[in-house]
């Protein structure tokens, strides 16, 4: 009797036991919940440092494309229209040829090694740095779209987008790294959303006689159309916020050109370029900049994610 | 009877032709400037790469024709790369740990996950713009003002949401039967993770991690006002409260001088940089298919 009663009061924890393991669960919670500490941290700290900025001109900002830090003017259009041209441009490119390489990837058109090889070639290249890929486009890249770019002014330039001399920087030069940059996240996210289909949609398809396109077509692609939405959409934050390669190759030049061969500017590029020796309200202007690339990010962002939650289960 | 025999000429098959050569030619482009790119990376850097370059400072931008070597930049890469490590760790895996382990799918974590998603999502050159705000602006840090410490600061914001999921992640595919054994036989919850869960998650975490790391390395855009760039030999601890180069800032800035021989030196930092970051990549590939044969097996 006496020795079950002892067994029984070893039933309970030591205290000390009890007060670690709280511990541990709280310094947990508090870790995790850092992160939305952060996040609004950020939010916030840039919200309020670019709050003189944003008093003085307000939703003008926007619109104008004045920046002038002699007569203490600031405006953000050309770097605002920059940022979405260069995105939206480089993901209308990016699209076709990511969401093609999918399809052969995830099609059996070639032994499934060369596939593999393939997919696992395009994931790597989502490794580079982009201030390497900056690096190549200025030293690789230029040269040798030089020609091509007099080519597109010479013949298209009655369209307002080809209608200045090409520079030796420029938009155009920016879209097409974007889309290097691109094309890796596109395609493996293609590439998963099309892995995921079930087996049974493609024999079914193929049972009541579809070819393999057409299989594709009605069947495969609008089965794994939220996934690649998704991915689509990641791609676009990734490219609004894009910095060093765009900042490298895009020429930096804040006079607003409807054409893409003259030079451009988007809202990291003129962060990345001015932020370092700037001072008085050209900082506060700034952080206003950085404020609305952050606010079309997470509005990206937000929205893929909301896309994923709402449709990722529908098979 | 005809009809049971592939027709070349029926225009399904035509179509089926067409689309398969427009995919093959979307890999196509896809795939050559990749290989370019690479190609031309490990070359040119490649040719470039002497024993001088991982002992000198580099030389300022000027008409002199030696432009030095990389030393100061390599070693502040490794220092910014292992503070960003320090603080994003611990953090990270502390919170996938509450995620995976404790929460019970509620609001709290849910709302979590969904911020940890939206902070992968920040645009890296607002991270940058953040700690300039918070640190280096305010000079918070013993006076200083552009330090490799706050250029740290700003990759362990890069790098916080990459480890916190793949911690997460990893964490969940544990069995829970591993769980109900340990506290089954008394185990603490704390006692729990940290013996049973946490080391059986391990591979898979590590692999995550290192992948953020390598990430993290070759960013750029937190780093230009954060850490700024240094040309001089680091000495000492104290160095950490002053500028700090790394490879990565010193490729962009190398990159757009006239000058050739700092051109030369950016296309060897890359080459480095490249080769690290992509051997770490294949390396942690393989790694993980490993570990998922053994597993079925």
């Amino acid at each position: 009797m006496e020795e079950k009663l002892t067994l029984f009061k070893n039933r309970k924890r030591f205290g000390i036991e009890k007060n670690i393991d709280i511990i541990f669960k709280n310094t947990a919670l508090v870790l995790s919940s850092l992160v939305a500490i952060i996040l609004l941290g950020i939010i916030l700290v840039v919200f309020f440092q670019s709050f003189e900025s944003f008093s003085r001109y307000g939703l003008k900002f926007l619109v104008t494309s004045e920046w002038n830090p002699v007569k203490d003017e600031y405006g953000a259009f050309t770097a605002i229209y920059g940022t979405l041209v260069t995105s939206f441009l480089s993901l209308l490119i990016t699209i076709p040829l990511g969401v093609g390489t999918a399809i052969f990837i995830t099609e059996d058109f070639v032994p499934k090694v060369f596939r593999e090889i393939i997919g696992s070639f395009v994931e790597l290249l989502a490794a580079i740095p982009s201030v390497v890929l900056g690096l190549w486009a200025i030293f690789v890249m230029e040269p040798f779209f030089k020609a091509f770019f007099v080519f597109l002014h010479n013949f298209f330039g009655w369209i307002p987008l080809f209608s200045t001399e090409p520079t030796s920087r420029n938009s155009l030069l920016a879209i097409l790294i974007l889309v290097v940059m691109l094309l890796p996240i596109v395609t493996s996210i293609a590439r998963d959303s099309l892995n995921q289909v079930p087996k049974k949609l493609r024999n079914a398809a193929y049972g009541i006689g579809a070819s393999r396109w057409k299989t594709i077509f009605s069947v495969i692609l609008p089965a794994a159309l939220s996934g690649i939405m998704a991915g689509v959409l990641l791609a676009l934050g990734r490219a609004m916020g894009e910095t060093m390669a765009v900042t490298m190759i895009i020429g930096n030049s804040n006079a607003f050109s409807w054409s893409l061969l003259s030079p451009g500017y988007t809202i990291s590029s003129m962060l990345a370029n001015q932020f370092g020796e700037a001072d008085g309200s050209q900082v506060s202007s700034l952080f206003y900049a950085a404020f609305v690339l952050m606010i079309l990010s997470l509005v990206v962002n937000i929205f893929a994610q909301w896309l994923v939650k709402k449709f990722s289960l529908k098979y | 009877m005809n009809s049971l025999y592939y027709q070349k000429r029926l225009l399904r098959n035509i179509g089926d032709k067409f689309f398969t050569s427009l995919s093959v030619i979307c890999v196509l482009i896809a795939i050559l400037p990749l290989i370019f790119l690479v190609t031309y990376i490990l070359i040119k850097g490649g040719s470039q790469i002497t024993p001088e370059l991982f002992t000198l400072e580099p030389n300022p931008p000027g008409d002199d024709l030696d432009a030095g070597g990389i030393n100061p930049a390599l070693i502040g890469t490794l220092i910014i790369t292992s503070i960003a490590s320090i603080i994003a760790i611990p953090v990270g895996v502390g919170g996938g740990i509450y995620l995976a382990e404790y929460s019970k799918g509620g609001a709290f974590s849910r709302f979590i996950r969904f911020g940890v998603n939206v902070l992968a999502g920040v645009p890296s050159i607002i991270a940058g713009v953040f700690i300039y705000a918070l640190i280096v602006s305010t000079k918070i840090l013993f006076g200083s003002m552009y330090s490799g410490l706050a250029g740290g600061m700003a990759l362990s914001i890069l790098m916080l949401p990459t480890v916190i999921k793949t911690t997460d992640e990893g964490l969940k595919l544990v069995p829970n039967e591993l769980r109900y054994a340990s506290l089954g036989v008394g185990a603490s919850m704390y006692t729990t993770i940290l013996k049973v869960t946490l080391p059986s998650a391990f591979r898979s975490i590590a692999t995550g991690v290192v992948l953020g790391i390598a990430r993290a390395a070759g960013e750029t855009a937190p780093l230009i006002f954060t850490a700024l760039f240094s040309y001089y030999y680091i000495t000492g601890f104290g160095d950490l409260f002053y500028e700090m180069g790394s490879l990565a800032v010193l490729i962009y800035n190398f990159a757009l001088e006239p000058y050739d021989a700092q051109n030369k030196l950016a296309w060897a930092a890359s080459f480095i940089l490249v080769l690290s970051i992509l051997s770490v990549n294949i390396f942690s590939r393989i790694l993980a298919a490993f570990t998922e044969k053994t597993k079925r097996v």
